[in-house]
């Protein structure tokens, strides 16, 4: 019964949705109030019945209901609990309904926050957030019900992929899938302005806050399947420039585009169509992002079982938004492209030029990861495009980017003295040249590429801490700004992060026999034997590793080789020692002839600060939104 | 300013022009390297089964034999091979042919999931029944 509750509400949402995406736009084109007070309890009942539709699920994977076919090819009865609710969204079907669930939520929260905007504007927003919300609603229960019976129930479940027995299965998606989504809102916001041709500051202040909040959990969500393919894949990298990771990357830059372009819109009403764009173009890279992953047409560590229905639906979905929020876009958007007058020298130019950068490095990596996909369509054969493509694009992008970072916040909007500017900042970089110059020296070995790295990494950091010092002078150090710096200065932390990993770290695949022992980066592993110890739903090799350096003991690291019961498939769980400056990483491959393993030792400088450096541009996201202006607003509003 | 911007769009294509015909790997099934249709000279993927009964180690060096059921090519492997690698199911590997028609593989992938096939696998089998029933 549970189930058939869950499929119900889900059929039942999906009627409210559509009264929730057509009646409140009607009502606010033609002015019919009793349509537009509609928007708030439509979204409300929506969300309260995927609420339900969710919940149910989870309680199926709960009680081991292997009559349902998801529960029964995603579950299995020996699974830890944790993972056992994790699974809900470890396969195609749950995902979606996770994707549908946040959606809601996100169109929820816009309802219960916008009390002080007026009604036309919220019914608009809501409406379209409605109209999306019916598409996937309908991809969902066309394609991929997670409700399905299997008659007669099997008797045990096929288990989770072990590689998705994981804390890490518990938060990225659900975090990853809060920013994908959250992108909806700016979009919704951005369509409902074309539609009551509103296109003001105070459209661009009420965007502001969601935009950032999406880009924040996006920042983390991908942050978090970065950490998570480092510690579970076994491989020790942390970005292969796998298509779905790319597909999450570039809503992400378009994403951090679209902050910097609604900061101008706010402040100064410029770039209004520009920043219109964004928001269309972020959402819809995000609904692409899900048509890539979902519709199995890459080959990637992503990859669910495919059937071809699946792919269509989302195309022409996406189709139909792209065409039809462009086509209004050309229709409505204002006719002067960058609004108030200001200077080459303005902090708008900067902006401008790092929007201009993040939309073009978000362009070169979309065409590496669909260019395969074209040459296929075409018939001109299969082809991959590697890791190689990407970094020799992406970087150099970056490189202005990283200088143009150092500069703009110090400037001024409309216009501004560059030349002062400019004589100030002799110092950062000065401090820039000199860490440039010292830290590939401290670390033993100087490559251009790596003191490139320094240099940037430095040059914006001397340059934040100059005007933190400046702006806490004249008391003018608000959170906003305080929240930009954090996020500048994560950043940073990253750069340096990889920039360390890139040039400094040591790789060796060795085979090793008890006793033996292999050196990386000035630390001595030893392996001391390989025993058999039983796990809740797998048995495991168990390698014991001793961490020494220069003779003191400092650890011991159990790296593990794992069968699963419920599957044939082996799985590496590395060991690994996490330092501020260093991370240890073992693996255990396979075993080879005469008791002797296979190997794999890395030596990883600052590798941890790559991860840290996200979770500083998610505070610094957190701290902006956090800001008085915002604020004020909901204290108006509880008025 | 928009020239700025022009210049920054040109230098972008530019770049990616110049990675894109540098750092593609072409796929290639068993039977067309097998015929001589592999590019020489320039790294490339090969999608296949990994023959029963054909995997060797030697330390940690491992020869093991891609196949489309068709033609079958040698290859030679120094490192970890991933987690799924295994005979009688699908891989994608990369790398190029040496002058004795040894493929020696530069990387290994293989799928995340059993039940899952990398399409380029299943695209080489596919091709190589339809040739062979033509």
């Amino acid at each position: 019964m549970i189930p058939e509750f869950g499929h119900y509400a889900l059929i039942l949402a999906l009627c409210v949705a559509i009264i929730q995406g057509v009646l409140p736009l009607l009502g606010a084109h033609q002015g019919r109030r009793e349509w537009i007070l509609l928007a708030r309890p439509a979204a409300q009942s929506v969300f309260l019945l995927l609420a339900i539709a969710f919940f149910n699920l989870g309680w199926s994977f709960y009680t081991n209901d292997f009559s349902v076919l998801y529960v029964a090819e995603h579950s299995n009865s020996q699974m830890p609990l944790i993972y056992r609710l994790g699974a809900v969204w470890g396969g195609h079907e749950g995902s979606l309904l996770l994707w549908v669930f946040l959606l809601s939520t996100w169109t929820f929260l816009v309802a219960q926050l916008s009390k002080s905007l007026d009604e036309f504007m919220v019914a608009r927003v809501i409406g379209v957030l409605g109209l999306v919300l019916t598409g996937l609603l309908l991809f969902v229960l066309l394609t991929s019900n997670p409700f399905e019976r299997l008659l007669p129930a099997a008797q045990d479940g096929r288990s989770l992929n072990p590689l998705l027995q994981d804390p890490g299965l518990v938060f990225h998606p659900p975090m990853l899938y809060m920013g994908y989504v959250g992108f909806s809102v700016a979009f919704a916001f951005a369509i409902a302005s074309l539609l009551s041709g509103r296109l003001d500051a105070a459209w661009a202040r009420w965007s502001r806050p969601w935009a950032t909040a999406a880009w924040v959990f996006l920042t983390l969500g991908i942050a978090l399947g970065s950490w998570w393919a480092y510690y579970e894949l076994g491989w020790g990298g942390w970005w292969f420039w796998d298509p779905v990771e790319n597909a999450s990357f570039i809503p992400w830059l378009v994403g951090t585009a679209l902050l910097h372009s609604l900061a101008v819109t706010e402040k100064r009403g410029g770039f209004k169509s520009w920043t219109v764009l964004l928001a269309i173009t972020a959402f819809s890279l995000s609904l692409l992002g899900t048509f890539l992953v979902r519709s199995g047409v890459l080959t990637s560590v992503h990859a669910f079982a495919t059937d071809p229905k699946r792919g269509i639906f989302i195309l022409i979905f996406l189709v139909l938004v792209v065409g039809s929020s462009l086509t209004l876009y050309a229709w409505r958007a204002p006719k002067s492209t960058l609004g108030g007058k200001f200077s080459l020298t303005s902090r708008e130019t900067f902006i401008l030029l790092g929007n201009v950068f993040l939309v073009v490095s978000a362009a070169s990596v979309l065409l590496g990861t669909l260019y395969p996909l074209l040459i296929d369509a075409l018939h001109l054969g299969k082809i991959s495009v590697g890791p190689p493509y990407f970094n020799s694009v992406f970087v150099p992008i970056m490189v202005p980017l990283l200088v143009l970072m150092g500069i703009g916040p110090w400037t001024s909007w409309k216009n501004s003295d560059l030349l002062a500017v400019i004589k100030r900042l002799w110092i950062a970089a000065l401090a820039a040249v000199i860490a440039a110059v010292l830290i590939p020296f401290v670390m033993g070995e100087f490559t251009w590429l790596s003191s490139l790295g320094f240099l940037l990494a430095f040059w914006v950091i001397a340059s934040g801490v100059m005007q933190i010092i400046r702006q806490a002078k004249i008391g003018k150090a608000t959170r906003s700004f305080m929240g930009m710096q954090c996020a500048h200065f994560g950043i940073t932390v990253f750069v340096i992060g990889v920039t360390m990993v890139g040039a400094y770290q040591e790789e060796k695949d060795v085979r090793m026999l008890a006793g033996e022992s292999v050196t990386v980066g000035g630390y001595q592993i030893q392996l001391q034997g390989v025993s058999a110890v039983p796990g809740p739903n797998y048995k495991a090799m168990q390698g014991t590793f001793l961490l020494s350096r220069n003779g003191t003991l400092e650890a011991t690291m159990y790296p593990e080789k794992r069968s699963y019961f419920s599957s044939t498939m082996p799985m590496t769980e590395a060991a690994i020692n996490v330092g501020l400056t260093r991370d240890i990483y073992v693996s255990l491959g396979e075993e080879l002839d005469d008791k002797a393993w296979a190997v794999r030792v890395y030596y990883k400088p600052f590798v941890d600060w790559i991860w840290a450096g996200c979770l500083l541009m998610g505070l610094g996201g957190v701290l902006a939104m956090s800001d008085k202006r915002y604020r004020m607003k909901l204290r108006k509003a509880a008025v | 300013m928009i020239v700025g911007a022009l210049i920054a769009v040109g230098l972008a294509v530019v770049l990616i022009l110049n990675a894109l015909n540098s750092n593609i790997a072409l796929y290639v099934t068993p039977s067309d390297v097998a015929a001589g249709k592999s590019p020489t000279g320039q790294a490339f993927r090969i999608g296949g089964m990994v023959k029963d009964g054909s995997i060797k180690r030697d330390g940690l060096t491992v020869h093991f034999v891609i196949t489309d059921m068709v033609k079958d090519i040698p290859v030679a492997y120094t490192g970890i091979l991933p987690d799924l690698f295994k005979e009688g199911k699908g891989a994608v590997i990369q790398g190029r042919l040496n002058p004795n028609g040894q493929f020696i593989a530069s990387e290994v992938l293989a799928k995340h999931d059993e039940n899952y096939m990398p399409p380029e696998a299943k695209h080489a089998l596919e091709q190589a029944q339809k040739n062979g029933s033509k």
